[in-house]
C-alpha cells in the first residue's frame, strides 16, 4: 500500500519535472516572440535586412551581425573539428591507458575555463601576435575570435566524440584486424564510420557552443558591423549577434524599437540553433534507420 | 613537503583577501543613539567610474556611516537604472536626453542635474606614430572613413584602424556629435562601418599601446604615459592645443565636455549631503588628481 503510494508520488514528481523543461522552453520562446516580433512592425523589412547597424541613429540592419556570427562560427569549426577529432581518436584508440586517464579529465577541465579569461588572453597575447606575424591592420579580428572559439568548443567535441568512439564494440576492431587491416585502416575505415553519428553530434554541439559564445567574441572580434564579402573577412573585425545583444541590452529603454530589434536578433539566434539541432537529429535518425535495416 | 602546503596556503590567503573587516565604528548622533548605516547606490558612465570610486572612498573618512556602492556600465545604463529606480545617483558623461527625462517623469519625479567636473577627450595614437597634430576636420574624416591611410594626413603608409567605444557610451555620443559632426546639428556624418566598437576604455588603451595603425579616443583621465596624445586644432590654421586642465578651463581645447550626476527628484538626506560634499575643495582636488578638470566655483 505505502509502496504503491510512494511510487505514485515519485512518478508524478518525475513527470512534473519532465514537463517543466518543456514549459520553460515554451515560456522562453513566448517571451522572445512577444518582445521580438514587434520589431517587424516597427522597422521596415528593407531597413531590418539592410547593411548598416547603427542603432542610436535608427539603422537596424542585422545582415552584418548574422554574417559576423556565421564567419566566426565557421572559423571556429575549421579550427576545432580536425583538432577535436584528432584528439578524440588519439585518446580513444591510440593512447596507452595511463595517458588516456590523464588526458581525458584535462580536456574536460579546459571546458571549465572562464571565457572572459580567454578573451583577456586574446587581447593581451594572441591579437598582437597575429597582427605582427600576419601583417594585418589589427589583431582584433574574426581570425582571433575563431581561434579562441575553436579552443572553447574543443573540449565539447573531444569529449563527445571520444565517448562515441569508445562505444564502438571491440568486436568490430578485432574483426578488422583479423582481416589484416593495419591500425590506421581500422580507425579510418571501421571505427570512425561506426561512430559517425556520435562524431556528428559532437561537432554540432561544438558549433552550438561557438555560436552562442559571447564574452570572448565581444572582447576580441573588434565588433565592427561589416558585411563579410570575401575570404579576407577573416582578417578584419566582425560583430556577432551575441556580442551585439550583450553590449547593447544594458542601455536600451524597455519597450523601445531598439529593444525589440535586439530581441528579434535573439529570435534569429534561436532559429539558427534550432536549425542546427534539427539537422543534427535528422541526420542521426536517418543513420539509425539505416543501421537497423542492415541488422535486420 | 613545502610544496604540499603552498597551494592550500595560497588558496587560504586568496579566500582571506575576500573578507572585509567591519571596522567602521558606528557614529552616534547627539542623543547617543547609533545612526543606521546609510546606503547610496551610484551607477553609470565608465568615464566617471574611477572618479566616483575615489570620491566614495574619501567620503568614508568624512562620513564613515554612509556606504556608497559605485558601478560603471555606461551613461545610458546609469540613466536607465535611474528610470527604473534602482540607483540613487546616475553618473553620465553626456546630458540626459529628452526621452529619458520623460521616462523619469513617468515614474513620478523629475531628474535633477549636477555638473560635477569637466573632462577633455584625448585623441590617442601609438607612441611610434609620427603624427602629433590633427585638425577637428581631419579627425572627423578619419572616423567617417574619408581618410583611410596615415599617409593622407602626413604620416607613414599604414592603414588606419579606428577605435571607438560602444554606442551605449556617453563618450561615443559626444564624439559623434562634437567631432564627427563638428557640432553641427544638421550634419548626418556617421562612423565608418569598419570602426571597431570596443566594450571598455581598457581595451582601447590595450590596442593603442601595441598597434601603430590605431587611433582611439578616451577621457583624459584614462591616458597613460605609453600612448601619444594628439594636439587638436579647432580649424585649419588655428593653433594645435594639447588637452590639459588649463586648456579645458579657458576653452582652448576643442573636445571638452561637462560630466554629470543625476538624481530622480531633489536629493534628500545622505544623498544630498554627499552631492554637497562633491563640490567642496577637498572633493574637487581629487578631480584634478585623476586627470579631470575641476569645477571652478
Amino acid at each position: 500500500m505505502s509502496t504503491t503510494l510512494t511510487e505514485r508520488i515519485v512518478t508524478r514528481l518525475i513527470r512534473v519535472s519532465g514537463y517543466s523543461a518543456i514549459l520553460f522552453v515554451a515560456l522562453i520562446f513566448y517571451f522572445l516572440m512577444q518582445s521580438g516580433l514587434p520589431a517587424i512592425a516597427e522597422v521596415p523589412a528593407s531597413t531590418l535586412f539592410s547593411a548598416r547597424w547603427y542603432p542610436i541613429e535608427d539603422f537596424f540592419g542585422i545582415i552584418p551581425l548574422i554574417g559576423g556570427s556565421l564567419v566566426v562560427t565557421v572559423g571556429a569549426g575549421i579550427v576545432a573539428f580536425p583538432l577535436g577529432l584528432g584528439s578524440a581518436i588519439y585518446i580513444a584508440e591510440i593512447a596507452p591507458r595511463w595517458v588516456r586517464e590523464v588526458l581525458k579529465p584535462l580536456v574536460e577541465l579546459l571546458a571549465g575555463l572562464p571565457s572572459v579569461m580567454l578573451g583577456f588572453l586574446g587581447i593581451i597575447v594572441l591579437s598582437p601576435m597575429l597582427r605582427s606575424s600576419l601583417d594585418i591592420p589589427t589583431g582584433l579580428s574574426a581570425l582571433t575570435a575563431s581561434l579562441l572559439l575553436g579552443f572553447i568548443s574543443l573540449p565539447t567535441i573531444v569529449s563527445v566524440a571520444e565517448d562515441a568512439l569508445d562505444a564502438v564494440p571491440k568486436s568490430y576492431r578485432d574483426a578488422a584486424l583479423a582481416l589484416g587491416a593495419t591500425d590506421w585502416q581500422t580507425i579510418w575505415r571501421v571505427t570512425i564510420p561506426a561512430a559517425r553519428s556520435g562524431i556528428f553530434t559532437a561537432v554540432m554541439l561544438g558549433i552550438g557552443r561557438a555560436i552562442g559564445e559571447t564574452m570572448t567574441v565581444m572582447m576580441v572580434a573588434g565588433n565592427a558591423p561589416v558585411i563579410p564579402k570575401s575570404l579576407s573577412v577573416f582578417l578584419s573585425p566582425v560583430r556577432t549577434m551575441t556580442a551585439t545583444i550583450a553590449a547593447e541590452m544594458g542601455e536600451v529603454a524597455n519597450g523601445s524599437t531598439h529593444y525589440h530589434v535586439l530581441f528579434f536578433i535573439g529570435i534569429m539566434l534561436f532559429l539558427i540553433s534550432l536549425l542546427v539541432n534539427v539537422t543534427a537529429s535528422a541526420v542521426i535518425f536517418k543513420q539509425v534507420r539505416r543501421a537497423e535495416r542492415i541488422l535486420s | 613537503m613545502i610544496k604540499k602546503i603552498t597551494l592550500p596556503l595560497l588558496v587560504f590567503f586568496i579566500l582571506l583577501a575576500g573578507c572585509r573587516a567591519q571596522t567602521t565604528a558606528p557614529t552616534t548622533d547627539g542623543t547617543g543613539e547609533i545612526v543606521l548605516n546609510d546606503y547610496i547606490e551610484n551607477k553609470g558612465s565608465d568615464t566617471i567610474v574611477n572618479l566616483a570610486l575615489a570620491w566614495a572612498e574619501k567620503y568614508q573618512d568624512v562620513r564613515p556611516e554612509v556606504r556608497i556602492s559605485v558601478t560603471g556600465g555606461g551613461s545610458g545604463t546609469g540613466i536607465a537604472a535611474l528610470v527604473n529606480g534602482t540607483v540613487d545617483i546616475a553618473n553620465a558623461s553626456r546630458q540626459i536626453k529628452g526621452e529619458e527625462i520623460e521616462a523619469v517623469e513617468a515614474n513620478g519625479s523629475s531628474p535633477v542635474e549636477y555638473v560635477i567636473a569637466r573632462d577633455a577627450i584625448a585623441v590617442i595614437v601609438h607612441p611610434d606614430n609620427p603624427i602629433s597634430e590633427l585638425t577637428l576636420q581631419q579627425i572627423s574624416d578619419i572616423y567617417s572613413g574619408v581618410i583611410n591611410n596615415w599617409s593622407q594626413v602626413g604620416g607613414e603608409d599604414r592603414p588606419i584602424v579606428r577605435l571607438s567605444r560602444e554606442t551605449n557610451s556617453g563618450t561615443h555620443v559626444y564624439f559623434l556629435e562634437e567631432v564627427l559632426r563638428l557640432g553641427e546639428k544638421d550634419n548626418k556624418t556617421l562612423f565608418s562601418p569598419d570602426t571597431l566598437l570596443l566594450p571598455s576604455s581598457e581595451v582601447i588603451s590595450a590596442e593603442v599601446r601595441q598597434n601603430p595603425n590605431a587611433i582611439g579616443y578616451d577621457g583624459l583621465g584614462y591616458v597613460t604615459e605609453d600612448m601619444k596624445v594628439i594636439a587638436v586644432a579647432r580649424k585649419p590654421g588655428a593653433p594645435y592645443i594639447l588637452p590639459s586642465a588649463l586648456s579645458v578651463n579657458n576653452s582652448e581645447y576643442p573636445i571638452a565636455r561637462d560630466l554629470y550626476m543625476y538624481t530622480a527628484g531633489e536629493a534628500t538626506g545622505s544623498v544630498r549631503d554627499y552631492l554637497e560634499w562633491i563640490f567642496t575643495a577637498e572633493a574637487q582636488a581629487i578631480v584634478e588628481e585623476l586627470g579631470f578638470v575641476p569645477i571652478t566655483p
